[in-house]
């Protein structure tokens, strides 16, 4: 446990993150976890954390050290794509029984778990999770690790984030961690090569990641290692050759990057796939940072011209878009807009931003939405569900852009609702994605069933005073009744 | 004699168990004004919360005491009187039901005295809101488990005890985990029918069953109220569908005297008669027309759907009761059980299982032990195994999350049987293979009938 909280200390006072430098040296050595109120809490653990950064790499077995519910309740449930190997998708986890936990046997059942899965399935590595049951009965880990990676000559990596320790956040970090301390560096590549690039924090979801690679292929670049999107375990190892890094999903891996500069010198900047302006800058800044490395010179040319090729295409697409999506507006409610440039593309294309979260955005990100925003009383922190729900079916906005969270808000609200966060269906990077984004609002916005499910029921539309036809009380009024049914009026009660 | 085969294994492969606290708090969901708390990190609740919405489509309340490392050295009694306390201001609950998960378990926290502290010293404040205790540690049992300890620690919070006035056509119905809202709904109707007044606890078919209702509710909307559960002792009978509500009937019985009969499956058409037998003999009214029409249409679906049945193996993975009910479904239409795998040894019901063994263990048995198995019938996670064994996959249970629907699907009483009949049937349909010559040579090379089933007995 002590070296679990100087890891905590150690993630929590990151140089490189933004908010944390704005901070006096007390409320840095606070951390950045908040407090969590219990009864009114939301969101995942530090071990949960850990997973969903490790887990798509994948042909490692990745196993969990826990009574069931850690992983019986969570496997198999995100979108990343692999490939190849499907190794990852299978859930091992040594769901410790009642006996396992009173007889001390948490330690040997690992062991014995770790040899059963090297015997079937042959991995390059097996991760270890450690969760609050066995981090609380005191179970090492790291030791038993050790010792079957000795044993069994494969790689045994101990993932020590058990959800107790904090939040998902901070799991993401303490598996960054895990991958310095016992994977990265492990493995000498025989093909370094000077175009060589890390990808970090990009998840492949939906395979998204795939709309990107082919634009950095084309320009002759390598993907050393994306962490952890369709990574196989010696891409990892041996992503220390890579001679620049790009940072995508900047509040989870930032430690990652930071320290893979400060150990290897491999300069990284921040930068996103989302949206048509930041997918251009992210290409430009890889082939600026690999001629700063020693690349040849005549990259950048290559980069503008594939980029000035591939937003004329882009904006063309975009345009078709123009006609049936001006003016429609748009909610975000994603915790803090992560890319600038979508919004832009949204409003070029005559979309109205009619409200977003600000719970994760920083002083600059405010300016900026006070300028886009035509009224700043629609940033928000964190709106309640019920405000949500109000506002929505007041029909104040014309779609919602979140995550799975709040995607029952906006459907019982009767609102048009698309998921932008890990568990959506379509891949949106790059320039293809930020059409396909777009297509999927108009294809949300216009589909005919809101023009159905909007309407209330017939017998509710009656205005008061009316004969009502179901208590119909004469027989004449009865033959009235139908008549309107079955004659001329037909039309006004649908097809007979 | 059934075997049932102890797993052996140290580390589970692809889980077939959701947890003992998600089935405690999917009982509590059946409840008007319910939340369900989770007594545990929070990472627990997120991740039973997100399986439950992947399920059913819907917002799901249900709360964590978050526990943090502090909490777990010092004990979690602070942070359940804070919650308890935050839910009843925030969300006004008629009823908070606790969970308990491993986490606290493990600490041994006596979490009956720390509820029974609150309420103590928040009398006043609590006024409106019963909260009730769930013992359902991670580490033993699964959702049955956690659905029976749910409703057995309702009866035991909230029900009146005492022998009461019986009202004669009042039927208190006590269903397992593994009815779907279809199936409580059509319960629901055919005791009507004739002319009784069911009690059903808990009663998803209110609360899950995917409505627009035109406000923003925190609680659940729908299910049993809290003044049923108050006055179940005033039933005349109580019927338990599902070994594992044994134990809440008992409980009812031991509080209140109302005398209960058990159920062990209300799928296929002998079950189903008694069943209806029973609601004729306790009512006095003669079986309705629309039930006999019913019965009639099932006994044309087993006329229809036994050609496609006969001689089939089947393999099954599920929670004892749901492997029962599907189990004796499949050999009452002719078919062989290939592979019975399952969550916990703890129920009597495997006993009576129609198989030779019933291994305890995990989709990663399931799949060693079907391979030339003609369908697998599991959960939706039981998809990678039929992608990668090529043979389909009848998804039943619990989580279901590559389906819409599930909840809507009937299996239970004459129009449920009829139903499975035909979607089993239209399953094998639809995998049918055209006749190859290769397939048919007389001289090509053929497994020998002892082959035909790969049984894990020789393993052991």
């Amino acid at each position: 446990m002590t070296s679990l909280s100087a890891k905590i200390q150690d993630v929590f006072d990151e140089p490189a993150c933004e908010t944390n430098r704005g901070k006096n040296a007390k409320a840095r050595k606070q951390g950045c976890s908040k407090p969590l109120t219990p009864g009114a809490a939301a969101g995942g653990c530090a071990f949960d954390g850990a997973k969903i950064v490790l887990q798509p790499i994948t042909d490692v077995a990745h196993l969990v050290h826990a009574p069931l519910a850690c992983e019986g309740n969570s496997w198999d449930n995100r979108g990343a794509a692999s490939s190849g190997p499907t190794l990852w998708r299978t859930s091992f986890t040594t769901d410790l029984t009642e006996l396992d936990i009173v007889m001390g046997q948490g330690e040997r059942k690992l062991f014995r778990a770790i040899r059963e899965i090297k015997d079937t399935y042959t991995p390059p590595a097996v991760f270890v999770y450690s969760t609050c049951v066995t981090a609380l009965i005191g179970d090492d880990i790291e030791a038993v690790c050790k010792r079957a990676a000795e044993k069994f000559g494969l790689a045994v990596v101990p993932i020590n984030a058990p959800g107790l320790a904090g939040s998902k956040n901070l799991g993401n970090k303490l598996a960054a961690e895990a991958l310095l301390d016992h994977v990265i560096g492990t493995v000498e590549p025989d093909d370094a090569g000077p175009y060589d690039i890390n990808i970090l924090g990009e998840f492949n979801l939906s395979g998204e990641f795939w709309l990107v690679k082919p634009l950095l292929d084309r320009l002759g670049i390598r993907v050393r290692a994306c962490i952890p999107g369709d990574a196989r375990y010696i891409d990892v190892a041996s992503a220390h050759r890579a001679r620049a890094a790009m940072l995508v999903c900047s509040s989870a891996l930032i430690n990652l990057a930071r320290k893979m500069e400060g150990r290897w010198d491999i300069p990284f900047f921040e930068g996103s796939f989302y949206g048509i302006t930041d997918t251009s800058e992210a290409l430009r800044n890889i082939a600026e940072l690999l001629v700063r490395k020693g690349a040849d010179a005549e990259i950048l040319d290559r980069t503008e011209t594939l980029i000035a090729e591939q937003e004329a295409i882009a904006w063309k697409k975009l345009e078709a878009y123009r006609r049936r999506l001006q003016g429609k507006r748009v909610l975000l409610n994603t915790g803090g807009v992560k890319s600038w440039s979508v919004v832009h593309a949204l409003m070029e294309i005559g979309m109205e931003i009619v409200g977003t979260s600000v719970k994760k955005s920083t002083v600059e990100d405010k300016e900026r939405i006070k300028r886009i925003l035509k009224d700043e009383n629609h940033m928000f922190e964190q709106m309640a569900a019920r405000d949500l729900y109000a506002m929505l079916s007041k029909h104040k906005a014309d779609i919602m852009l979140s995550g799975g969270r709040t995607q029952f808000i906006a459907l019982k609200a009767k609102t048009p609702w698309l998921d932008i966060n890990q568990e959506r269906q379509h891949p949106y990077a790059g320039y293809d994605g930020m059409v396909e984004l777009v297509r999927q609002i108009d294809l949300a916005i216009h589909n005919p069933i809101w023009g159905q499910v909007r309407e209330p029921a017939p017998w509710d539309r009656q205005p008061a005073g009316q004969d009502d036809l179901a208590s119909t009380k004469n027989g004449t009024a009865t033959v009235n009744a139908f008549n309107e049914f079955a004659g001329a009026t037909a039309h006004r009660f649908g097809d007979r | 004699m059934v075997r049932i085969l102890r797993n052996t294994k140290s580390a589970a492969v692809n889980p077939l168990k959701s947890s003992q606290p998600l089935g405690a708090a999917f009982a509590f969901l059946g409840v008007e004004g319910a939340m369900p708390l989770f007594h545990g990190s929070q990472g627990c609740t997120s991740f039973a919360l997100v399986l439950f919405v992947r399920h059913f489509k819907e917002a799901i309340p249900l709360q964590t005491t978050a526990m943090d490392e502090v909490a777990t050295i010092l004990g979690g009694a602070d942070h359940l009187e804070e919650a308890i306390l935050n839910l009843k201001t925030r969300t006004k609950p008629k009823l908070i039901g606790v969970c308990t998960t491993a986490l606290v378990e493990t600490r041994g926290e006596d979490c009956a005295s720390d509820i029974a502290n609150v309420k103590l010293k928040h009398a006043e404040e609590l006024a409106g809101t019963e909260v009730v205790l769930a013992n359902t540690p991670d580490f033993g049992g699964a959702i049955e488990e956690g659905w029976a300890k749910a409703v057995a620690a309702m009866i035991e919070g909230i029900t009146r005890s005492g022998a009461r006035t019986r009202q004669p056509k009042k039927i208190a119905i006590l269903p397992g985990c593994n009815l779907t809202v279809a199936d409580v709904e059509h319960l629901r109707d055919m005791v009507e029918s004739f002319g009784l007044k069911p009690v059903i606890l808990p009663d998803v078919s209110g609360s899950l069953d995917g409505t627009v209702p035109d406000r923003w509710v925190t609680t659940t909307y729908g299910g049993t109220s809290v003044e049923e559960i108050r006055e179940l002792g005033m039933a005349a009978q109580c019927i338990v569908i599902g070994e594992h509500m044994r134990h809440p009937a008992k409980t009812l019985h031991g509080l209140t005297g109302v005398p209960y009969a058990v159920f062990q499956s209300l799928t296929g058409l002998k079950a189903v008669d008694r069943f209806v037998s029973l609601l004729s003999a306790v009512s006095g009214a003669a079986v309705p027309a629309r039930v006999r029409r019913h019965r009639a249409q099932l006994e044309d679906a087993l006329l229809d759907g036994h050609f496609h049945f006969g001689g089939k193996k089947i393999a099954i993975a599920a929670e004892p009761d749901q492997l029962y009910q599907l189990a004796t479904f499949f050999t009452g239409m002719g078919c062989d059980i290939a592979a019975a795998v399952t969550t916990t040894d703890m129920s009597k019901i495997l006993q009576k299982v129609p198989a030779e063994w019933v291994q305890i263990g995990d989709l990663g048995d399931l799949e060693a032990l079907a391979a030339g198995a003609d369908l697998l019938v599991t959960h939706s996670h039981g998809r990678q195994a039929s992608r990668r064994l090529g043979i389909p996959l009848m998804r039943v249970g619990f989580p279901i999350f590559d389906r819409l629907g599930s909840q809507h699907k009937l299996t239970i009483l004459y129009r449920g049987t009829r139903d499975l009949i035909f979607d089993v049937a239209n399953i094998f349909q639809a995998n049918q293979h055209a006749p190859t010559p290769e397939a048919l040579d007389p001289f090509r090379k053929r497994e020998m009938p002892d082959e035909l089933r790969s049984s894990p007995l020789t393993r052991h």
